[in-house]
């Protein structure tokens, strides 16, 4: 006799504006297992978390806990039916204690109540102790480590009376000893019938303390397994084996002189280490890894943001310094940063003024600004990359996210870089304009420059590059060649040996 | 019209208070009751010139009155030693640049809060030129008052430089990259850093303008009085933040123009002479200046909400 799962989703739809994210995921979680939850960036694991906690409503599907409907979820009434989140960053009031913190989440709020400080203590100690924790319940959270504050999080969950606590990647920040502490814990969980629903991208932590796994991809779940029935290939053939629907524009272009050479380049403050590669002009170099495998900091270090402090950055073979954005665009590199909405142009102001923002001294020779010629520029680019606005003086918020990704392309191009690096160029774009974007990369490339691609979109890193670099934690840990199979590159970014996965 | 809309509005109720003076109150627009007005807001407007970029590039300055203060008496002592009258404006300038600077470095160098830092800079200059000058005025030779010149020759002069500062400061903003460059940062300073601009020599020559702007203006005041007065800046700094507000330039940084800062310092500065002149006691100044402030907020909160959603 098998009694109801504690979680059972069934057809689970949610989109945001046009953006699919979850399109029918079905998904089951029994008491006393840990079902892992795996799936590429993207494939719609965060917004499941999302509904399950209670933060956003479902478009469409049921979700039942405990075998009985559970209707608009709010993260209130999804705790009381049993739902913690543990997060990777831990949501905890920095400057109060472990003991405030815990009481905050368990006490029945009320403005007027009498605090009895020893109980509260002493209920605190209670939970910490359940999960194994040395930490006081005096201690201020902001002295205490990551994972420590993730063990108060649990001991929440467990104060709360949790029969399903989500892990989103607890262990991204720990320690090897830190993780055993953990995964001791979560077993302990298991034994006494909580459910445990595990997202992690290392496939060894989730052979090693998972009962099953459901793979994610594109918004649909596409297999729950039960971890002795299959092998790290199989999984990965299940994350990426996906029909490639877009047409990518061919690599004409043959590639020049080396425009960009790393030589084990590392920043101590944004984690990058070691970085070894080289990008000739005419080439694509398609940037590939996991969110927070240190692509984004690789790239500011590139432009002088975070400034690398081991190593040798040379442009055609001469070693530069690059220390700051001037230094950077001086010598002729370019970068689109990722999340153009804040910072990739300044939304307030008109397209024609974003476009010359970056090149004042040469289009503004001598004091004063010249009104035709940033006008004439902003309408050769409007016209070159067919960006769809009300003219040049049109602010940038009045354009679509793919217009102002052009907007903000056509201000570094204003620059007339050697080597461009763009940072997720069609994140949160419609399909029309992401190959529009390909288009004019690959265009870019067959002028002469060196592109470095960074993108977390595994079909458009395959159908883009001509060779693809792999990152995973803060180093370069593969290049590949341009034509790889999809399962070889996620392989790769995984950390994992990708023994047989093409296969 | 409709990305000005904001600065014609002030100009219309401006207007409006003007045609209303004109008919029920015309001896408003007597000769010399109205030059001398428009001679004493004078070095308000040029304060509020420099506050306007500061607000402009996200930043706000409350030291400016404490500034004006020290730089009139540092002006002051220089001239009762007889130097001539451009040594004391060359004082008073610098002295405004080193405090500007004091304030910059503190805010861009070490990335403090400007609103802490000017308070603080604010509290000290005052507190210290009360302890240095136990609060004494300073007594100016004779032939300094109106730079010499007649008085009416002095308050055209005065009023003269105003306007020509604020129309230089306006034409800078819009036809120099520092004018683009001080939007850019203040709409969005990771933005600007991307695109190549520092935006910390940005806002640290900003506070070192202000501080120049701040000297000019107390000699502009210096001029006008045969003495110093050391709390002469007291409460600057709030009416020329009321006055930049009411001008349409945001709080936030990135909106406004100094136009609209001129119009919304007009408007607050006749409210009282027009109280006067349509007999009404003049103890509602302050409210209905508190009133037209609290509307000129409201307008731009209601229009950030509507311009979001």
């Amino acid at each position: 006799m098998v009694s109801a799962p504690l979680l059972e989703l069934r057809g689970l739809t949610k989109s945001y504006g046009g953006v699919r994210a979850l399109r029918g995921v079905d998904f089951d979680l029994r008491a006393g297992e840990v079902h892992a939850l795996l799936g590429e960036n993207g494939a719609g694991k965060s917004t499941l978390i999302k509904v399950v906690t209670g933060a956003h409503q479902p478009d469409g599907g049921t979700v039942a806990i405990a075998g009985e409907a559970a209707t608009d979820l709010t993260p209130a009434s999804a705790r009381r039916l049993g739902v913690a989140c543990i997060y990777q960053q831990p949501a905890l009031f920095p400057d109060l204690t472990v003991a405030e913190n815990i009481a905050l989440r368990l006490e029945p709020a009320s403005l007027l109540r009498r605090v009895d400080w020893a109980a509260r203590r002493a209920h605190a100690k209670e939970l910490l102790d359940r999960v194994g924790a040395a930490i006081s319940p005096e201690a201020e959270i902001r002295r205490l480590s990551m994972p420590e504050q993730q063990l108060v999080e649990i001991a929440c969950a467990l104060g709360a009376g949790a029969r399903i606590v989500i892990m989103d990647e607890p262990t991204a920040s720990l320690t090897q000893k830190e993780q055993l502490l953990l995964f001791a814990v979560i077993r302990d969980l298991r034994a006494n019938g909580v459910g445990v629903i595990y997202i992690s991208h290392r496939l060894e932590e989730i052979f090693g303390l998972a009962d099953r796994v459901t793979v994610l991809r594109d918004g649909h779940s596409v297999g729950t397994r039960a971890v002795g029935e299959i092998d790290e290939a199989g999984l990965i053939r299940l994350m990426v084996g996906r029909e490639v629907t877009q047409i990518y524009p061919p690599s004409e272009s043959l590639p020049g002189e080396v425009a960009l050479s790393l030589d084990k380049v590392g920043c101590t403050a944004s984690g990058v280490h070691g970085v070894t590669f080289e990008v000739r002009a005419g080439e694509v170099f398609g940037l590939s890894g996991l969110v927070g495998a240190g692509r984004t900091e690789l790239a500011r270090v590139l432009f002088g943001l975070s400034p690398a402090d081991s190593g040798e950055i040379r442009l055609k073979g001469k070693a530069v310094t690059l220390r700051s954005p001037q230094d950077a665009t001086a010598h002729g590199i370019a970068y689109v940063p990722e999340d153009r909405r804040r910072h990739g142009v300044v939304l307030e102001m008109p397209i024609a003024h974003n476009i010359s923002m970056a090149i004042h001294r040469r289009i503004f020779p001598g004091t004063w600004l010249r009104f035709g010629a940033e006008r004439s520029l902003a309408l050769e680019f409007i016209r070159e990359l067919a960006i769809k606005c009300n003219g040049p003086d049109a602010p940038g918020i009045s354009l679509s996210g793919g217009n102002q990704q052009k907007v903000s392309l056509a201000r570094w191009l204003a620059t007339k870089p050697k080597v461009l690096l763009l940072d997720e160029p069609t994140q949160g774009v419609d399909v029309g304009a992401k190959s529009e974007i390909h288009r004019i990369v690959r265009q870019l490339a067959k002028a002469g420059l060196a592109v470095v691609m960074i993108s977390s979109d595994l079909p458009e890193i395959l159908g883009m590059s001509d060779r693809i670099g792999v990152m995973s934690g803060g180093t370069l840990t593969a290049v590949l060649p341009g034509k790889s199979e999809a399962a070889v590159v996620m392989a790769a970014a995984l950390g994992g040996s990708g023994k047989g996965a093409a296969a | 019209m409709s990305r000005y809309f904001r600065e014609w509005s002030v100009a219309f109720v401006l207007g409006a208070l003007l045609l209303v003076l004109a008919v029920f109150a015309p001896a408003f627009y007597q000769g010399q009751p109205l030059l001398s007005l428009a001679a004493s807001e004078a070095p308000t407007l040029v304060v509020a010139c420099g506050a306007a970029l500061i607000i402009i590039c996200r930043e706000i300055d409350i030291s400016v009155g404490s500034m004006f203060s020290v730089c009139g008496v540092c002006a002051g002592l220089v001239a009762t030693q007889h130097a001539p009258i451009w040594v004391a404006v060359i004082v008073a300038v610098l002295t405004g640049a080193i405090l500007g600077a004091v304030n910059g470095v503190l805010v861009a160098g070490l990335r403090l809060p400007s609103i802490v830092v000017t308070l603080a800079t604010m509290m000290t200059w005052r507190e210290g030129l009360n302890w240095w000058r136990q609060g004494q005025f300073v007594y100016l030779p004779d032939g300094l008052q109106w730079f010499g010149l007649s008085q009416s020759a002095g308050q055209w002069t005065v009023i003269a430089m105003s306007l020509i500062l604020l129309a230089a400061l306006a034409v800078a903003m819009r036809r120099l990259s520092a004018g683009r460059f001080l939007y850019a940062v203040g709409t969005d300073a990771e933005a600007a850093r991307l695109a190549g601009i520092r935006p910390q020599l940005v806002k640290f020559v900003t506070f070192v303008v202000m501080g120049i702007l701040t000297g000019l203006a107390a000699i502009m005041n210096l001029v006008q009085s045969p003495q110093v007065d050391p709390k002469s800046g007291t409460g600057l700094e709030l009416k020329v933040i009321a006055a930049v507000v009411v001008g349409g330039v945001a709080i936030s940084g990135g909106r406004g123009n100094l136009w609209g800062a001129f119009a919304g310092m007009l408007l607050l500065a006749c409210i009282s002479p027009a109280l006067t002149h349509l007999h009404i006691e003049a103890f509602w100044e302050k409210a209905i200046q508190g009133g037209i402030i609290l509307l000129a907020v409201v307008a731009d909160g209601v229009r950030t909400r509507r311009g979001k959603s």
